[in-house]
């Protein structure tokens, strides 16, 4: 009988094209079988520590506690990886499956191009081809991106469609997917789609909590008091929660992109402002109109622009497990110069949102209280669209 | 009562679909009615969704012309009434399904928009995004209403055919290709090999749709199933002819019709 496989609750699934039913069982299969194999973690672990740089830091941002005179904060610095950005332990661990697989061709989606170069760089070192889908709004607001995506050899297919934004790079990834299985692995960047997606993408990305809590027992002696990340699709915020998921004393705090304020139509705030609906192969909560149509969502960070949220989070909401807050883009900008003049730490302007709202809870929180803020990435691709969200133009 | 079976009652099946309100829905009834005269056999109407994941360039675009003309689930429901009852022109009494994505129905209300389905005399759904593992979901609230969910079946479906086959009501859509929908120069896939295993399995008719065309082409795929489904091809006649498309779309249904026959 029918079996609905991957939920989280209510959410999760497998809505997606018969044409694909086959390539996700064939996933499904491959990742029972290598997850448990040593082999395959002994060389993914060797390809984190050797390639990505891994394990990543748990750095005390003293400067940060002590302007703003509360909680301890300590920053997880997946900006330190190599490519910049977290994105690359799901893509590693998701090209090895894929090379195992038999398959010769990475295809990916990307929004700030974070994923998209981190497919690339892992296409480039594991000779694989690879194609990479992005919005041309996308395109335009991270060029820099687009070029190391190109420079690593990768194809850059612009998408004109819908927003030209992150959903539409998806929706088009997932298209070529059905033109072209054989030798072809779609290798989705965020805990979203269908099953076996948000499981695999969160277990690679869940070295992220398994660092954070041996770090931080070492550095306090105790589990944290709350650890913040930001969430477009998730990846880096359920890497950041899963090993503390059973702890219940720790808040798991996502960050959304409120874009220009969630009582306006310019924002990405799925949790605050969508509601239950089925779209790119799962049920979780997105962002549309009565009828169901997807909204035209809209945030400064193209990496948070997306408008819906992996359905495991939408799971932890409805369960209460974590909370999610939204920051305007405006909160965001300041945090992103915050952070670069007080720790001397660009970030991304997705991790941004993130560092936004330590600096809302901190100053309430008294000084024994310790709080984690995973940094998704680094900002240098953010400096033009910061520089001229502030009215200033530069060229590289 | 439900009338698919009589699409399948006079020989080939011709099954043209039409993206509902592009370029917006006022065109809509005359075609439909244009389609009914010309000889379809089963008329598959679209919803327009906004993001469609299995639609390629042509039917991508009539859905976004459609929506920002204004289309709604609901004056769809009311533009299949008028057709069904007569008004503003002659009555369209051939079966006709919806062919839309899962958030369309799930957001109205699975159950809210099956029962609107029955009351206006729609005969089938068609959802490309809910595959066996889902239908769960959809088709036992389907059966109850009458408004069977078609089950689909792709190149790549291979041990999964009659474990689909087996559940299918309706009519079976068999996609004949790779990839999303739209025309193609040529059908590659061994065809003849998947129809074999349905009918092994099921008495359900089988239809075959995804790149087909030309009235060769819908011959050929009818020879080996019970009949041929053809969207993009008309789609290109509207995006081109417009508001007043139903006298082009009417004359190629009637060749594609000829070609089955």
């Amino acid at each position: 009988m029918h079996e609905s496989k991957g939920r989280f609750g209510l959410h999760g699934g497998q809505y997606i094209p018969e044409t694909l039913m086959n390539a996700v069982v064939e996933l499904e299969k491959a990742y029972e079988q290598y997850k448990n194999d040593p082999a395959f973690q002994k060389e993914l672990a060797a390809l984190f520590r050797d390639y990505a740089g891994r394990p990543s830091l748990l750095y005390y941002a003293g400067r940060m506690t002590k302007d703003l005179g509360g909680a301890k904060i300590y920053l997880k610095r997946e900006d330190l990886n190599h490519t910049g950005a977290h994105k690359i332990n799901n893509v590693l661990g998701q090209a090895l499956l894929a090379k195992r697989m038999g398959k010769t061709r990475l295809i990916a989606e990307t929004g700030a191009g974070q994923h998209g170069v981190a497919t690339a760089t892992a296409a480039a070192f594991m000779d694989m081809d690879c194609v990479v889908f992005m919005g041309k709004t996308d395109m335009q607001r991270q060029a820099l991106n687009v070029y190391r995506m190109r420079l690593l050899g990768a194809e850059v297919v612009p998408v004109t469609t819908g927003t030209a934004t992150l959903k539409d790079a998806v929706s088009e990834a997932m298209r070529e997917w059905t033109r072209r299985i054989d030798d072809t692995h779609y290798c989705l960047g965020s805990v979203m789609g269908p099953h076996p997606f948000p499981t695999i993408v969160r277990d690679f990305q869940a070295v992220i909590s398994r660092e954070i809590r041996t770090q931080i027992l070492e550095k306090e002696g105790r589990l944290p008091d709350a650890v913040l990340a930001c969430v477009g699709g998730g990846s880096n915020a359920i890497g950041s929660f899963y090993h503390f998921i059973p702890d219940k004393d720790v808040r798991l705090i996502g960050c959304e992109a409120a874009g220009r304020g969630i009582d306006t139509r310019e924002t990405a705030a799925t949790i605050a402002t969508g509601r239950e609906g089925i779209f790119h192969g799962m049920k979780s909560y997105f962002c549309q109109d009565e009828y169901g149509q997807i909204a035209p969502v809209y945030s400064i960070s193209a990496g948070l622009d997306y408008p819906g949220i992996g359905p495991e989070h939408a799971w932890l909401h409805d369960t209460g497990r974590a909370e999610y807050v939204a920051i305007t883009d405006e909160e965001a900008v300041n945090a992103f110069e915050y952070l670069s003049r007080t720790e001397g730490i660009i970030p991304a302007i997705e991790s941004a949102h993130a560092v936004a709202y330590a600096m809302k809870i901190a100053p309430k929180l008294p000084k024994d209280k310790i709080l984690v803020v995973t940094l998704s990435g680094r900002g240098d691709k953010d400096c033009a669209a910061i520089a001229r969200y502030r009215g200033e133009e530069i060229s590289e | 009562m439900n009338k698919i079976h009589e699409a399948f009652a006079h020989g080939k099946a011709f099954i043209p679909f039409i993206t509902c309100g592009d370029p917006d829905l006022s065109a809509t009834p005359a075609i439909v009615r244009a389609m009914q005269e010309a000889g379809a056999d089963l008329i598959e109407l679209g919803i327009p969704f906004s993001d469609p994941t299995a639609e390629g360039p042509v039917i991508q675009a009539a859905n976004l012309r459609a929506l920002s003309a204004g289309t709604t689930t609901d004056k769809i429901f009311q533009m299949v009434d008028d057709l069904r009852q007569g008004r503003g022109g002659e009555a369209v009494t051939i079966p006709m399904v919806f062919m839309t994505y899962a958030n369309v129905v799930y957001s109205y209300g699975t159950e809210r928009f099956l029962a609107r389905c029955r009351q206006i005399g729609m005969d089938g759904l068609i959802l490309p995004d809910v595959p066996y593992e889902e239908r769960g979901e959809f088709a036992p609230l389907c059966d109850q209403f009458d408004v069977p969910l078609t089950s689909m079946i792709a190149p790549t479906s291979h041990d999964r055919i009659s474990m689909i086959a087996r559940e299918a009501k309706g009519f079976i859509y068999l996609i004949s290709s790779l990839g999303v929908t739209g025309v193609r120069s040529s059908i590659t896939t061994d065809l003849d090999a998947i129809t074999q295993v349905i009918r092994s399995t099921t008495d359900v008719p089988c239809a075959i749709g995804f790149g087909i065309s030309t009235p060769a082409q819908a011959h050929a795929m009818a020879e080996i199933s019970d009949g041929a489904i053809v969207g993009s091809a008309i789609m290109r006649i509207i995006a081109k002819a417009g508001r007043h498309a139903a006298p082009a779309v009417g004359a190629y249904v009637r060749e594609m019709k000829n070609a089955l026959r």
